[in-house]
């Protein structure tokens, strides 16, 4: 295994670097120890950012200082490997029917596939959380195959709606807030991934599994009407 | 009615903004927070209260208020701004008794490019996600997640009767540092070559005015990369100097987003960030790289600063005349109760 790297941002941010690549093998060893952080508890620690290949720590050095902060974390890192991360598993519903999956019929033409086998592709397989960033709620999607690795736009599009399923380089994403992406649109869940008033504010965990389930223009109105009225419509199971 | 304040007049990029929105960089979203935390609690100690309770943040575009229903306890602190009470100039940092229908004119001076407005009160804008503070590209926040403008109503709840007398306000932790803007280097700094870190530290940047709350971008000639101006996004934090491929650095400030993709040359130590969000866009700035330890004994420095006493000194003795005094209507107190119960 790659031994770990400390990159020091600044005096608050230490960065544990796994590597510098996407990689799932990489992302477990983040999540694990980001687990294992959050149970710590280290006085002086002020939140943990994971992203797909290094758990950036933010802290106070005048709470805790780097040399014990370093040595906590070597700790926890060797401890974290033997241990078990619970993770959750989810079904969301998406729409890929028009008006929803609005770049549909142009990124399957680009991927030289038909718009249904490329809803079959998205829907066939369980995706992972590796990180959420750029926006509140933007989770980075992992796992997908790579019949589906579109490169991204050379130039963005303009605002997606909300909560926007998209791919891109070679990735998936859920996009809670309409923004302008480089990403393709390839359809729409009707659940809220992000409600800043709801208690959790955020669904989805970052090493969660989820895996899309085609739904029609007709069930994605009645869906989102439930969502809207603060019924969850994504499924959850345990996944070990 | 309840206590308010009313913005008469608003400049592009006015906020509420507190001490920032930390907890959630797991789900993407961004600490924002005051770009100057130093004047923000500042401000907010000379009223007596939270020193990160939210106020209102003033770009260079100014504000204008007065207070509704009743008087209320303010303070300005930040940069060099011009502050007018009814027409009449007082010091940049004040505190002073905002009458109803009385008007602070809150507009760029000397120097420095925020103030913050904080009131002897609670701005009563609804916490989100544990924070008041705006953050305008994703509407969180503040008041509907947007700048304020002309017209709109800040309820005061919980006020407070601090400011007996319109007051100087002096503080330790005001006193300017100068010298360039400190960095530590890293986190990539390995993607340069030792010269264009030289060429970083020796370089007479310039503010560029494409500079806002997100990043303030660097103007100079480009630093070149070694290995590459894409990384696989990873982490950032306020005060990150992140290098894209057109070699133009750009300082990620309280707006930035939580993780990024460029290499990070450098990063401004904590006890600087105020400094660098007071640069004005055509500004020249220059760093200095210094170790590790010395960004921690300067974040030390800065707390032990601002944990001596913030003082209010009676503008009364020093520099206003009599005639000024009664134009400052130093008894507000009693009128405004006289007036008040009219209401």
């Amino acid at each position: 295994m790659v031994p770990l790297r400390f990159l020091d941002s600044g005096e608050a941010m230490l960065v544990v670097e796994f590597g510098a690549t996407i990689d799932a093998a990489l992302n477990e060893r983040v999540l694990a120890l980001d687990a294992a952080m959050t149970r710590a508890a280290i006085p002086g620690v002020i939140e943990t950012t994971p992203t797909f290949r290094s758990l950036a720590i933010h802290y106070e050095p005048l709470i805790v200082d780097r040399k014990r902060l370093v040595a906590r974390i070597l700790d926890l890192e060797a401890e974290a490997e033997t241990m078990v991360r619970s993770a959750r598993s989810w079904v969301f519903p998406c729409c890929y029917e028009p008006p929803h999956g609005e770049d549909l019929a142009e990124v399957a033409a680009r991927l030289a596939l038909t718009p249904e086998r490329l809803v079959l592709l998205h829907t066939e397989r369980a995706l992972r959380v590796h990180m959420y960033g750029f926006s509140p709620g933007f989770a980075y999607l992992g796992g997908l195959t790579e019949d589906l690795a579109a490169s991204r736009r050379a130039h963005p599009r303009p605002p997606h709606p909300a909560d926007a399923v998209m791919i891109a380089g070679g990735m998936s994403a859920i996009a809670p807030l309409p923004m302008p992406t480089g990403w393709w649109v390839i359809g729409r869940t009707p659940e809220r991934v992000f409600a800043p008033r709801r208690d959790p504010a955020f669904l989805v965990a970052v090493g969660d599994e989820i895996r899309f389930e085609a739904i029609d223009a007709a069930t994605f109105t009645e869906l989102s009407r439930r969502a809207a009225a603060g019924e969850p419509v994504a499924r959850v199971g345990t996944r070990r | 009615m309840n206590p308010a304040l009313r913005i008469l007049a608003a400049g592009p990029g006015a906020t509420v903004q507190d001490a920032g929105r930390p907890g959630f960089s797991r789900w993407g979203v961004t600490g924002c927070g005051a770009m100057d935390p130093v004047a923000l609690r500042i401000a907010n100690r000379a009223l007596g209260g939270g020193e990160d309770a939210a106020a209102i943040e003033i770009p260079l575009g100014g504000l204008e208020v007065t207070a509704e229903s009743e008087a209320l306890d303010v303070a300005v602190v930040g940069g060099d701004f011009d502050v007018r009470l009814d027409g009449r100039r007082l010091p940049g940092a004040v505190a002073l008794r905002l009458a109803p229908g009385a008007r602070l004119a809150i507009r760029a001076g000397a120097s420095g490019a925020f103030a913050y407005l904080a009131v002897a009160g609670t701005l009563d804008v609804p916490a989100v996600l544990g924070s008041r503070a705006t953050h305008t590209r994703s509407h969180l926040g503040g008041l509907d997640g947007r700048m304020l403008r002309a017209g709109d109503h800040l309820a005061v709840s919980r006020r407070r009767e601090v400011v007996a007398v319109p007051a100087a306000i002096e503080a330790a932790a005001l006193a300017g540092e100068s010298g360039p803007v400190r960095v530590v280097l890293g986190p990539q700094a390995d993607h340069f070559e030792a010269e264009e870190i030289a060429a970083f530290l020796s370089r007479d940047w310039r503010l560029s005015p494409r500079s806002d709350r997100m990043a303030y971008t660097l103007d100079g000639p480009p630093l070149v990369l070694a290995r590459g101006h894409d990384i696989v996004s990873d982490a950032v934090t306020h005060g990150a100097i992140q290098v894209p491929g057109s070699g133009s650095p750009f300082v990620l400030m309280a707006d930035r987003q939580p993780t990024g993709g460029y290499p990070k040359i450098a990063t401004v130590i904590g006890a600087d960030l105020g400094r660098m969000a007071q640069i004005r866009p055509g500004e020249p700035v220059r760093f200095a790289a210094v170790p590790l330890e010395a960004a921690v004994a300067a974040r030390r420095l800065r707390e032990e600063r601002l944990a001596a006493p913030v003082r209010l000194v009676p503008l009364v003795r020093s520099d206003f005349t009599t005639a000024d005094l009664l134009g400052l209507d130093l008894v507000s107190g009693v009128v405004d109760a006289r007036t008040g119960q009219g209401r």
